[in-house]
């Protein structure tokens, strides 16, 4: 079985998929805007500044948009129909994901739903955010 | 473009075949198309001073055989050419080149010659999006839509109806892929790909080739042409981010906003002077977009327009005429064969012609609502 995808971390976004391993969401923030952006970079995509710093996300948001693949990667095959979605984060980022702990059923979906981030093992030291509905 | 010199269009050809080829390698789909756009104004290899191309473009300009003093290889995905178009534009204007061919050669579907394309996962769209098991185009570029939909309380059909419309087109054109004259119900009856979208509303992959020739409307003048020359009378480009995650606002696409202004602004036209129009279709959700971000239409109003037939034969906005990328044929980087049909339309020559054609609006994206290009075409 072909193992997941594993994202491979640059200078840049290491913190990020650092605080991951230890099942911590972490974003990128603007000191100079007080702003959070999305993805990470050493400077401020909005201003240029390159005071940056990282701020814990909560770890909340709400499904803003996805599909149920049904034409799986290869690594994703045995998990039958899944979702790919993007999730609005509480802080401003919109994040792709899949959302685990749900039937991959568009009734099961509604846009806007509340989800919470989740942290997939890939093994070897790599955990992956995710997201799941929140518990009713 | 006040002041400047009109440049024009003045050899445009597909390749031989378009589908399935797989006895040719993308090359020799480009080299094809670019000899048969060359025929069609009386001119040679040795007159190429400029080559565009989405292909390894110093490897295929020496292949050509030409010694060219430009060479343009932006490859910002499907909407490539029409950044090469107007980049010729500019440099045939400025004197940087005299006659420039954009060639494009693909062959997505047989993977005949250099084709490699390895996902890196160190790049953005590597870290953020492949990591969540996307396994092509199909589940990631379709992913923004249900935001639409859910925006505008849309169905499944509004997607549909896109396909539907566009067979009107592709029934009536024996070099389409998918030829077949399609229902709506046919459309949401064929397999799920990733729902909402059916394999009706994704792209076919196919091989072929394309070409174009441009040089001044002076130089034009003297030459021998099998068709009217075409002016380029506008050109917009722009991009966004790496990927659907990455769009400023999921439900409209600031790069169909900005290139398409752009090249109207140019033209010194506005929507209403449009009498056809390709929107790059890789996805049905596409036109939606475009339709919208152009400003044909209003906001969610895109699908009701199509399903009332207004972009069908007969209808007041020809679009896709060729069938689209959806029926027609894509090859992976489709909007060489949007140009073509423009061209076509404009010469009088479609297989599906549509009377009086006089301005065309083509809008292209590249990557996955990253890139956006747009031109206006005008009769000379």
């Amino acid at each position: 079985m072909t193992a997941k995808p594993r994202p491979v971390p640059t200078p840049d976004t290491q913190f990020y998929w650092d605080r991951a391993a230890e099942e911590e969401l972490w974003l990128p923030r603007c000191d100079a805007e007080g702003t959070v952006f999305w993805y990470p970079r050493d400077f401020c995509p909005s201003c240029g500044s390159r005071s940056v710093s990282w701020v814990r996300a909560s770890g909340r948001g709400t499904l803003a948009a996805f599909v149920v693949n049904h034409t799986p990667h290869p690594s994703y095959a045995a998990d039958g129909p899944y979702v790919i979605a993007l999730v609005q984060l509480e802080e401003g980022p919109r994040l792709m994901t899949n959302i685990l702990g749900v039937e991959p059923d568009p009734a099961q979906l509604p846009i806007g739903m509340p989800v919470e981030v989740v942290f997939e093992d890939r093994g070897e030291g790599l955990k992956v955010p995710q997201f799941r509905p929140v518990a009713a | 473009m006040s002041g400047l010199p009109d440049v024009v269009i003045v050899g445009a050809a597909e390749s031989e075949n378009v589908g399935v080829v797989p006895d040719q390698s993308q090359f020799q789909l480009a080299a094809d198309s670019v000899l048969r756009a060359l025929a069609q104004c009386g001119l040679g290899i040795g007159d190429v001073d400029g080559v565009a191309s989405t292909l390894q473009v110093a490897q295929f300009a020496h292949h050509l055989g030409t010694r060219p003093r430009w060479l343009d290889g932006t490859g910002v995905g499907g909407c490539s050419y029409m950044l090469h178009v107007r980049h010729a534009v500019a440099a045939i204007q400025t004197g940087q080149a005299d006659v420039v061919v954009v060639a494009h050669g693909e062959s997505g579907r047989s993977r005949v010659g250099p084709t490699l394309r390895v996902p890196d996962m160190a790049s953005p769209g590597g870290q953020f999006e492949l990591t969540y098991g996307v396994a092509g185009t199909f589940s990631s570029f379709t992913i923004p839509t249900t935001a639409y939909l859910h925006k505008y309380g849309l169905g499944e059909e509004a997607l549909a109806e896109v396909t539907a419309a566009q067979s009107a087109w592709a029934s009536q054109n024996p070099r389409a892929f998918r030829g077949k004259s399609l229902t709506v119900d046919d459309v949401l009856a064929s397999r799920i790909i990733a729902w909402p979208f059916h394999v009706l509303e994704c792209c076919p992959v196919t091989d072929g080739g394309g070409a174009l020739v441009l040089t001044s409307a002076e130089r034009a003048a003297d030459l021998d042409l099998t068709g009217p020359p075409v002016r380029v009378a506008g050109s917009g480009e722009t991009c966004e981010g790496p990927g659907a995650s990455f769009m400023e606002d999921l439900t409209t696409f600031r790069g169909f906003r900005d290139s398409s202004a752009e090249a109207l602004r140019q033209a010194d036209l506005t929507v209403a002077d449009i009498d056809h129009l390709m929107v790059y279709d890789a996805y049905a959700h596409l036109p939606l977009y475009g339709l919208e971000d152009i400003g044909f239409v209003g906001r969610g109003e895109a699908s009701a327009f199509i399903a009332s037939g207004a972009t069908r034969p007969g209808g007041s906005l020809p679009m896709n005429t060729n069938g689209g990328g959806l029926l027609y044929t894509h090859t992976g980087q489709y909007g060489m064969f949007a140009i073509q049909e423009a061209v076509r339309q404009l010469r009088g020559e479609a297989v599906v012609q549509v009377p009086d054609v006089r301005t065309s609006l083509i809008q292209g994206v590249g990557g996955m609502f990253s890139a956006a290009g747009a031109l206006v075409l005008t009769t000379a």
